[in-house]
């Protein structure tokens, strides 16, 4: 496989980068806090809201959702490239992903912890801030990192409704060179090597976070 | 926008042989993938360094690659090197060893999570290899496990969607050319996510009770 073919891929992968932190890491995460905050909410109608979205976008296919969502939209009138559709259904669904590891997180911090500030006399906010959080962050941190490399290998879907990123440009390129067995080998190696920098920045993060050990 | 249900009705037949297909690859995969991925962690535990190395590199590999990317890899780079396989067989080969590298490092995990002093306990009362292994690690490792375990095997009830985009002829395929043919696609994807979340909620609900019913045999 010549050196051409290689650098269109990579430049592919790019928005295959873009797309996972646009909706892995920026809205996949704000609406994964909603959810989690909703389902962890003492409002029963929330809560059963927040469960209700966790069940459903964990239980089908990201494939399947895909596809509803980019036939969905059209039918009410929304008429959007495939790039927002495909950020609209990673995004839903890594947020139910997040919103479980987070609550996991949460449900995970110390009690006794918690009473501590109580009784020191910490707000309910400061208690929050200062000791759920941190903790919560520092528990969830390699769930987290996990869901990202998952979320950015199933990202590899969306090259089917036509968005072409690193799958789609491999697809391409193997259809017109007859040459699938490398690009799909060179397509494979740009995730792998994707996927061991998140790892890496997730280790790097974790080992930042020396606040002790809960 | 219209909601048409009819035409999913009158095609129930063809979605029920979708359904049909979906459930068998999906079972023939786990159950590969469970054996397979079983022989890996004993190997890569009993096997010496350079086999643990040998099998480290494609398990890991196989988890940090698409499965797409995996099964174009098997289903049109095959022929390239005199590996020809038609769409199903090509579908279930590549997710069940997709299964086996996810399993192997479950069945590692509880390998790993099993006391020395019960294996010693074994060795000590005289039990052959094989009797500690029927009677104390698999028990023991199936309960420590089984919740991972029903996660993962409801994760390859929904990778079978994507065998769809090779052609094999499983639910997704099916109601996605239902959908094409009536000009259809909000009602049919929308009954194929509904079946989707049904199938998994079912056999998360039968997960627990599974977990529940093991769960006096739980040491730790």
């Amino acid at each position: 496989m010549s050196w051409q073919l290689f650098l269109l891929l990579v430049e592919a992968a790019r928005l295959t980068v873009i797309l996972s932190v646009v909706s892995i890491g920026i809205l996949g995460f704000l609406l994964a806090t909603g959810v989690c905050a909703a389902t962890m909410s003492q409002n029963r109608l929330l809560r059963g809201a927040g469960r209700l979205f966790v069940s459903f976008f964990r239980g089908v296919p990201l494939l399947v959702q895909l596809l509803l969502i980019y036939y969905f939209l059209p039918s009410i009138g929304l008429d959007v490239p495939s790039e927002v559709a495909a950020i609209a259904a990673m995004s839903l669904c890594t947020a139910a992903y997040q919103a479980e590891i987070l609550r996991g997180g949460f449900a995970a911090v110390p009690r006794g912890l918690v009473e501590a500030a109580e009784m020191v006399g910490m707000s309910r906010f400061a208690t929050f801030r200062r000791i759920r959080l941190p903790i919560a962050f520092k528990l969830t941190l390699p769930g987290l990192v996990n869901e990202w490399t998952m979320m950015l290998k199933s990202s590899s879907l969306v090259s089917v409704v036509g968005v072409v990123e690193l799958t789609r440009m491999a697809q391409d390129l193997a259809a017109s060179t007859y040459r699938p067995l490398e690009l799909y080998a060179a397509a494979g190696f740009i995730y792998l090597c994707i996927n061991v920098v998140v790892a890496l920045i997730g280790r790097g993060l974790e080992a930042r976070l020396s606040w002790g050990r809960v | 926008m219209s909601f048409d249900l009819g035409l999913i009705v009158a095609s129930l037949p063809d979605i029920a042989r979708g359904l049909g297909v979906t459930l068998l690859v999906w079972v023939v995969c786990v159950g590969l993938g469970l054996a397979l991925g079983f022989l890996i962690a004993v190997a890569r535990r009993s096997g010496g360094r350079l086999v643990n190395w040998l099998l480290f590199v494609p398990v890991e590999v196989i988890r940090g690659t698409p499965f797409l990317v995996q099964v174009f890899l098997l289903y049109y780079g095959g022929p390239f090197i005199g590996l020809s396989l038609d769409n199903l067989p090509a579908g279930v080969i590549a997710l069940s060893i997709y299964a086996a590298a996810y399993y192997s490092e479950l069945w590692r995990a509880g390998f790993d999570a099993i006391p020395k002093g019960h294996l010693e306990a074994a060795a000590c009362v005289g039990m052959s290899p094989v009797q500690t292994m029927t009677r104390i690690i698999l028990p023991e490792m199936t309960t420590l496990v089984l919740p991972a375990m029903v996660n993962m095997t409801i994760l390859m009830l929904k990778e079978t969607a994507i065998l769809s985009i090779i052609s094999v002829p499983e639910l997704t395929l099916t109601v996605s050319a239902l959908g094409t043919q009536n000009y259809a696609f909000v009602e049919s994807f929308t009954v194929l996510a509904l079946v989707y979340w049904a199938l998994v909620e079912i056999c998360g609900a039968a997960g627990r009770a599974a977990e529940r019913r093991l769960a006096k045999y739980r040491f730790a």
